[in-house]
């Protein structure tokens, strides 16, 4: 199994070096970052406690949705999906993931407590 | 040449925007007039139960503010408990109405609250209607949308919840579901993340609304699941639904009566499942394109099995730890509708809950039920994206409105949406005068729609004129003509139905009730705002009132008086001792009274007058509740007759007439006559003379009778402080004195008296 999986990613990874512009490469390394951010509050969450409850979520909400924000705003700024979203310019889209992070975080704030 | 079809295209955009506006315009115009049957007949009124507490809490965030609105501890609610306002409502309609009022205050129209309460519910109905208008225009067509929205504004499933005076969350939460569904549906259509965004904040509104969001957050994951086992993912579904998902979440923990319950209750569940599967199915569809198809079965069948296998174990781990909940009886009583009665009777003690008969499918939505399946079957004929949503929205709400006669609210929305695609792609069919043109049907249904219920004759003339013009190779012209015709009488029908419906059965106040005599003049009875304004000016400010909860909101709203008990059903054995005292002997009732510091006990009785919701009528479930707590003291089939009836009559039974209900309707009923040849005592509402005529109280008094004896207060009375004790059983310490000295005159040290 393990043998098999190895091939696959490294091809994944060599196919991503090759063929991902630089553009998304810079949104990828966001959505790291977030992941890890994420993990290490999951983590903290595990060894610590979720005490204040409202906090821990906020907290953990904004790093989930700010990665999906990213994520949604690498699919619409794809080239290969180009066609999926016709009614989605670049700057149209970079605007709206603006303007999602301005409630999300917004609403986080108010709910940190 | 190009010049000219040019300004005769923009020409005809101009019409059609115009006309669509003008339609519209009438349609919120027809829909707010029709619910104002009530304000003409009667007054400018909170109607019925809930309204009064809406009100009562608009009325208080008003004068105090929000932030003493959301932290408001109302102790006149549920004595000794007390509730805590802020923390259990849905705070939407207030805040709703009170910006509403503070717009009108700041432009100086000063306008009292109330007012701005009573017509909430009919301006909404216009915003329904244009949200209806925008999800068909989304889902088919402009002249679908236009049918849709005029259906829904005078449709009386929904007239039902929103005529003037019914000041209730349904009112506006129908706008905002509608709206929620037309901002997702167009979300998923440009794959957009700003529409995304603005559905969460719309659904955010319906959270603060209505507890029906429960609804939306199934039904948009359940759209997004069957989209993905349908083939149908696309980028663009991932966009809209992850966004839509993360944001509603966050979004909806920020009302107070819902708090944490997005992550911790099963309900919420099946849409957090489809966010985790929809990101793995993105994974999927990245990876597919970049590796070989044997690589990525090894690499994602084998995960997906494990993953799924995981989830499904980590989530029983969470219901069996305690930090999920798992689904609430509200739940298990839409997929087993015994489950209520056996289980929750409380539930199904409310008349809503009940199961829906066939009749009052016809009688909510009359044609537009019989053509809804057109639609939908129109709907799956030529299946997109977004029609799968209203595909799975009608047929989950027709199961739904099948269950509870309440849930008849949602199946609306749907079936005016199908209703309308259904007549608008009929009339499509029937009345295209040139085929040539695809623009022109659609405007001409436009013209159709705006002219239905004004001017049947214009609208047949010009079924006429263009079946004549139009040849179509299937179906000859006079048949065509006939279709139109028939379709036409069809959609008038319907305005006729709708409007006799909401005039005659649902624009009654329920506060003031209305009969007619013999020679036709209308008899107004005002029992209960007589009764309650009895209570407010002629009991002590802090007197406890008990009712069943059914008057809990009005005692408080009208009366203005702490009751014990009211339609927010959130204590079950508080209920149930009332429901105890309600129906148990005078003494054992006295007892469970005086710990709850009773002062009035207020019942509702219709025998006089043949009105049917009394509490006589309700006895039964206090009854039944009663017993779900407190089993030994309360049997149901004591009430019942030898041969098992429920009757007041002659043959009820010993502890029926016994039981403080029964004394308190019936007290002194023997003295009065209905009717000259009948018998005295002859219950009107249950048609028979009642079973013991001669009731004597021992431990309340009559304090107040209305004046059709529609509501009878009874006082708890005091009791002497001490039971009285006969003179000799007292022993008296002191000198024994010989009696012969006993002689008036003389003066003894006093005599004390010690109890044996």
């Amino acid at each position: 199994m393990a043998a098999q999986v190895v091939p696959v990613l490294s091809k994944l990874f060599d196919d991503y070096q090759k063929t991902t512009s630089s553009k998304l490469k810079i949104i990828d390394a966001y959505m790291t970052y977030i992941l890890f951010t994420g993990i290490f509050q999951f983590a903290y969450c595990l060894l610590v406690g979720t005490f204040p409850f409202n906090s821990f979520l906020s907290g953990f909400i904004s790093t989930v949705t700010s990665f999906v924000l990213a994520s949604c705003l690498r699919m619409q700024v794809n080239q290969e999906n180009r066609t999926e979203f016709t009614s989605v310019s670049t700057e149209r889209a970079f605007a709206d993931f603006i303007f999602a992070n301005l409630i999300l975080h917004l609403v986080v704030v108010n709910f940190l407590g | 040449m190009t010049s000219t079809t040019a300004s005769s295209r923009s020409s005809r955009v101009g019409a059609t925007t115009l006309l669509t506006i003008v339609v519209l315009a009438l349609a919120w115009f027809v829909g707010f007039a029709s619910r104002l049957f009530a304000i003409v007949r009667f007054e400018s009124i909170i109607h019925e139960f809930d309204p009064w507490f809406n009100y009562r809490a608009t009325h208080h965030m008003v004068q105090h503010g929000f932030y003493k609105f959301l932290n408001w501890f109302d102790e006149r609610a549920w004595y000794p408990l007390g509730r805590i306002v802020g923390g259990t409502v849905y705070p939407g309609l207030m805040v709703t109405s009170g910006l509403i009022h503070w717009i009108l205050d700041s432009l100086n129209f000063h306008v009292h609250i109330r007012e701005v309460c009573v017509f909430l519910a009919p301006t909404f109905s216009g915003l329904t209607a244009i949200a209806t208008y925008l999800l068909t225009k989304e889902l088919w067509s402009p002249g679908a949308g236009l049918f849709a929205a005029c259906f829904i504004a005078i449709t009386p499933g929904y007239t039902s919840r929103s005529v003037a005076g019914s000041y209730d969350n349904e009112g506006i939460a129908i706008f905002a579901l509608q709206f929620t569904y037309y901002l997702w549906v167009k979300s998923l259509k440009t794959g957009s993340i700003m529409w995304a965004s603005l559905c969460a904040l719309s659904y955010f509104y319906m959270v603060s609304a209505w507890g029906g969001y429960v609804f939306i957050i199934n039904l948009i994951p359940l759209h997004a699941l069957a989209l993905i086992i349908m083939g149908r993912y696309s980028s663009r579904l991932f966009v809209s639904y992850t966004s839509f998902y993360c944001l509603a979440t966050i979004l909806s923990m920020q009302v107070p009566f819902v708090g944490f319950q997005p992550v911790r209750t099963s309900e919420h569940m099946p849409a957090f499942g489809v966010f985790g599967l929809l990101q793995i199915v993105a994974l999927m569809h990245y990876a597919r394109n970049r590796i070989t198809r044997q690589q990525f079965m090894t690499l994602f069948v084998g995960g997906l099995t494990i993953l799924g296998g995981l989830a499904v174990v980590v989530y029983f781990a969470l219901v069996w730890g305690g930090y999920v909940a798992p689904f609430s009886g509200r739940f298990y009583s839409l997929w087993d509708t015994g489950y209520a009665k056996i289980h929750i009777p409380i539930i199904a003690s409310v008349s809503e809950h009940q199961p829906t008969t066939w009749v009052s499918f016809f009688f909510d939505l009359h044609i537009t039920a019989a053509v809804f399946p057109v639609g939908l079957w129109y709907c799956i004929k030529k299946v997109n994206d977004e029609r799968v949503f209203i595909i799975l929205y009608a047929v989950s709400a027709v199961y739904f409105a099948g269950v509870m006669v309440r849930l008849m609210l949602t199946l609306t929305p749907a079936v005016c949406v199908l209703a309308g695609i259904g007549f608008s792609y009929t009339f499509e069919k029937y009345l295209k005068d040139d085929e040539t043109r695809d623009r022109a049907s659609s405007t001409g249904s436009n013209k159709d729609e705006k002219l239905y219920d004004k001017a049947a004759k214009n609208v047949k003339s010009r079924s006429l004129q263009s079946s004549a013009d139009g040849e179509d190779t299937t179906v000859s012209s006079n048949v065509r003509t006939i279709i139109a015709i028939i379709l036409v009488i069809f959609l008038l029908m319907f305005v006729v139905h709708a409007t006799y419906v909401t005039s005659n059965a649902y624009s009654h106040p329920s506060v003031v009730l209305q009969s007619s005599t013999s020679n036709g003049d209308r008899i107004i009875m005002d029992d209960f705002r007589e009764a309650y304004h009895w209570l407010r000016e002629n009991t002590a400010d802090d007197a406890r009132i008990m009712s069943w909860w059914d008057y809990g909101y009005q005692i408080a709203g009208m009366a203005n008086r702490t009751t014990l008990v009211d339609n927010n059903t959130w204590n079950n054995s508080h209920i149930a001792l009332v429901g105890k005292a309600m129906s148990s002997n005078e003494s054992a009732a006295y007892e469970i009274m005086t710990e709850l510091d009773v002062d009035y006990i207020l019942v509702i009785f219709g025998g006089v007058i043949g009105y049917s919701g009394d509490d006589i009528n309700k006895f039964l479930w206090m009854v039944r509740i009663a017993q779900g707590e407190h089993p030994k003291d309360i049997r149901e089939e004591n009430y019942f007759t030898a041969s098992g009836e429920y009757s007041t009559g002659a043959g009820a039974s010993e502890t029926m007439l016994n039981c403080l209900m029964y004394k308190m309707s019936y007290y002194r009923f023997g003295e009065t006559r209905v009717g000259y040849n009948q018998a005295g005592g002859f219950d009107r509402t249950r048609g028979y003379v009642i079973g013991k005529k001669d009731i004597t109280l021992e431990y309340i008094e009559e304090a107040y009778t209305t004046e059709n004896w529609l509501v009878r207060i009874y006082k708890r009375k005091e009791l002497p402080n001490k039971p009285t004790v006969k003179e000799t059983t007292i022993p008296i310490k002191g000198k024994k004195v010989s009696q012969g000295k006993n002689k008036k005159g003389v003066i003894r040290p006093a005599a004390t008296a010690t109890k044996a």
